[in-house]
Order: C-alpha cells, then structure tokens, then sequence
C-alpha cells in the first residue's frame, strides 16, 4: 500500500485522488511513526524553508533517509522533489535532505527574453529509461515552479526538459528514489502512466 | 518547449452547466464535473468552472463540486465565482481547486491579489477581467476599459495599466476576457490580447469569441496568449477539443496531442 506524507502540502488531496484513480486506497501519514511500510509518496507545492521545517517537525527527513537507505521506493513531486536535493536557492538558501547530490537554482528570464516565470503549463519530457518512466514517450506533463533541479551527478537525470534557455532535470532519481518537477497527479493519461509504473516499481 | 494551452469554460448555475450542450444523449449532460471529465478525456489542458449565480446568492462557489471535480480531473482546472476573500480561496483550494480566479473582487479590492499571493502562491491567483472597447482617453490611453457585473459596471480602470498592476500585486495568471467579441464567435479581439500578453511576465489566457479552431491560432500567435479558452466551440458547435487540438497543430502550434 502506498503512503503519502502530509506535511500542510497544497498537492496533497490532487496526489491522494490520482491513486484512488488507479484503484489505490493510499494511506495518508501526518507524522514518521504512522507509518507501517511500503512505498512512499513525497508531494509538495510551496516554499522551500518552510517546506523544509514542516518535514523535520514531522520525522519525515529520517523516514526518507531510512527509505533510501533500505531500498524503499520513494517518489517525490515538485517541491518534495527539490528537498531531496543537498540545497536550493530560494529563501536565500535552504538546506535539504541530500539524497541526491546537487542544488536547486531559479530559472533566470534574461536568459531567454520573453520566457515567464514561474514555467507553468504543459511542458514535455525526454526520458531516460528507467521502470517507472516505462513506456513513455516524449509526453507533456504539467509544470508550475520557478527553481529547478540541477543534479551534480549526470546519471541522476532521469528526464530533461527545456525552457528560459536552460535544459533542466525534470526527473531525478538514484537507487529507490525517484522524483518529478511536474505533477503526475495533474498530466492526464501520461501522469496516470507513472504514477501506475511507480505503484508496481519494486525500487531497483 | 512549452506548449500552448487549450482551456475549456464550464458556466455553472446552481450545480448545473447552463448553456446548452451538445451531447444530448448523455444522461450527465448538465452535471458540470462529468461534462468535464469528458473534455479532459478529449485533451482539455485545463478547465474553469464559473459558478455564475454564487456572487449574487452571496455564496461562495460550490465547494462539494469543487470536491468531486478534484477527485474526478486529471487535468489542473481553476474554480471562479462568489469568491470574497482569503478564505474562500483557502477553502476552494483545499477542496481541491488549483486556481481560484478573481475578477470584480480584484477591481474592488485589489490587496486580495497580494493577500492570495502570499498565502497561497502566485500560481495559484488567477486575474480574471472583462474589457470592453472605449475611445482613447487620458483615464483610458488603451482603448479597453475593465468593466465588472457582466460588463454593466464600467470600473474607470485602463485594462492594459490594470493587468500590470494586478501581475505586480501577485496575478500569477491573466485571464482576459473581451466583452465586445465575447459570443459572437468572429474570434478574439487580437489587439487588446496581444498588449496584455506583451505587457505583463505571467501567462495570459484569451477569452471571449472563438467560432473555429482558426481563431485559437490567431490568439496563440498573433495575440501571443500562452492559453486560449473556449466555451460555446465545445459545448454547442460541434467541436471536440481533439478537434481543435489538431487543427492547431496543422497550423505549426505545439500543443499536446495525446489527452
């Protein structure tokens, strides 16, 4: 059964629904110790200090230490993609959870005049081949977010997405982490997609 | 690449789609949220409900809907209507909305932007406005005046100076509506589109007069909308939004294909 961590994140109840779609009953944990196994479902839309704070007050930032660790698979969406990183820029520097090795930087719009931020809209993405990005082609997906991921490792990549002149990670993973900058729980068919890849990805 | 958006229109009267749709042979013809889910089905990238009847029952919009549309769209959607202040936005949004869209509540008061904003996030506040075409004034150096109430109550604001004030306040998004195009279905009024979208940072959503996919490809372009909505094109005329979605492609407009 799938978990996903409350932590006061605005996606919470679109990520609970987009389970219930697919004929999950996920279950929702506002605190570590309520939790009873199986995969988890990091979500979030928001700032990243305060993100942050609310992740730590829970127990959440050793609960997702301890999934990485053990092999537990773990998806993290938009903001909760950003904290696994070691750091982001905004509110003038936030420290993650460091499970991913690199920061998150704001789009800068003088690179590419006439570009908006935040990026919001329907953007697609080129996939590496990873299981939960499994039968996926170049689809578009739903973004909204200024800071985007950029990981210090390559390999840890999993998709790429271009705009305001950059082409940024907008899926990151390593071991049984796994993470989008758009929101699968808001992408239609290509979001149901992954989000049922994930529900049978075993974290390897 | 970012791709252009197509934004299908629910006007909502008491729980119930109003205008006449055309998919008579459905049982959930009126219900706004099957209607919905339908479009999404047929490649909607997004959807609005009005709750037309909400601000002058004094009544927020219809949160159970809000509820059940969440639980039913893939797809973001905005909900707008009888919004008065903070807290309604904070109850649209925890039932489920991604959007809430100001419009005379922002003329009135325009701290709700800032307040709605810091609270929630500027993606969130979206800066719905009517504009209706006026001779040139000092008051109104555009020519397009923002109007309230349907477009009875002219608000003496200049719709080009109001969209950059309200995308300064916090205005994450403009949906700007032409009064004078709207329902006559001889396309948007590119003019004024085209000066909002070159005057504010944040996406702009053309509304008001769409008859055929034609049109959309003049306000993506010409008008340099990032977003074009529709109503009576999918509701009454025939059009699927697959429809539409492909014969923008043809004319070399990235859009999503695949719903």
């Amino acid at each position: 059964m799938v978990t996903i961590l409350d932590y006061g994140a605005g996606n919470l109840t679109s990520v609970r629904h987009a389970f219930e779609r697919l004929g999950e009953r996920p279950e929702v944990i506002a605190s570590a110790a309520e939790w009873r196994g199986g995969p988890l479902v990091f979500p979030g839309v928001g700032s990243a200090a305060s993100g942050m704070a609310a992740v730590r007050a829970r127990g959440f930032d050793a609960l997702l230490r301890a999934a990485a660790a053990s092999g537990t698979p773990v998806l993290g969406i938009c903001l909760g993609m950003q904290l696994l990183l070691e750091r982001s820029e905004e509110d003038g520097g936030t420290a993650g959870l460091g499970l991913i090795k690199g920061a998150c930087v704001a789009f800068d719009p003088a690179k590419a005049p006439g570009a908006k931020v935040p990026h919001m809209g329907w953007n697609t993405v080129a996939p590496a081949a990873h299981p939960v990005l499994e039968g996926l082609g170049e689809e578009a997906f739903y973004f909204v977010h200024s800071y985007f991921a950029r990981p210090a490792e390559a390999r840890d990549a999993l998709g790429t997405t271009d705009y305001c002149g950059e082409r940024f990670a907008s899926v990151v993973g390593r071991g049984s982490l796994v993470a989008t900058q758009f929101h699968p729980e808001r992408s239609g068919a290509a979001g149901a997609r992954l989000l049922a890849n994930f529900l049978r990805w075993e974290g390897r | 690449m970012l791709l252009k958006r197509l934004v299908v229109c629910l006007d909502v009267r008491n729980g119930r789609v109003t205008k006449g749709v055309r998919f008579e042979a459905n049982a959930d013809v009126g219900d706004p949220v099957a209607l919905a889910a339908r479009y999404c089905r047929e490649g909607a990238d997004e959807v609005v409900f009005y709750d037309i009847t909400a601000s002058a029952e004094g009544r927020p919009c219809d949160l159970e809907m809000v509820a059940r549309a969440a639980r039913e769209l893939s797809v973001p959607f905005t909900v707008g209507g009888g919004i008065r202040g903070p807290e309604d936005m904070r109850a649209a949004l925890l039932a489920g909305a991604d959007k809430v869209s100001l419009n005379s509540l922002a003329v009135a008061s325009p701290e709700i932007l800032e307040a709605g904003a810091r609270a929630f996030g500027r993606q969130c506040v979206v800066l719905g406005m009517d504009v209706k075409k006026v001779p040139p004034s000092a008051a109104i150096p555009s020519g397009y005046e923002v109007v309230t109430h349907g477009g009875r109550r002219p608000a003496g604001l200049d719709a080009v100076a109001w969209a950059r004030e309200a995308a300064r306040r916090g205005a994450g998004e403009i949906c700007l509506n032409a009064i004078d195009t709207d329902g006559v279905r001889e396309g948007y009024d590119l003019e004024i589109t085209r000066r909002v979208s070159e005057a504010v940072p944040v996406p702009v959503v053309a509304s008001g007069g769409a008859g055929e996919p034609r049109h959309l490809a003049e306000a993506l372009t010409l008008g340099r909308a990032d977003a074009a909505l529709v109503a009576s094109m999918v509701h009454t005329m025939g059009y699927s939004c697959q429809d539409i979605k492909r014969a923008l492609r043809e004319q070399g407009i990235p859009v999503r294909l695949s719903p």
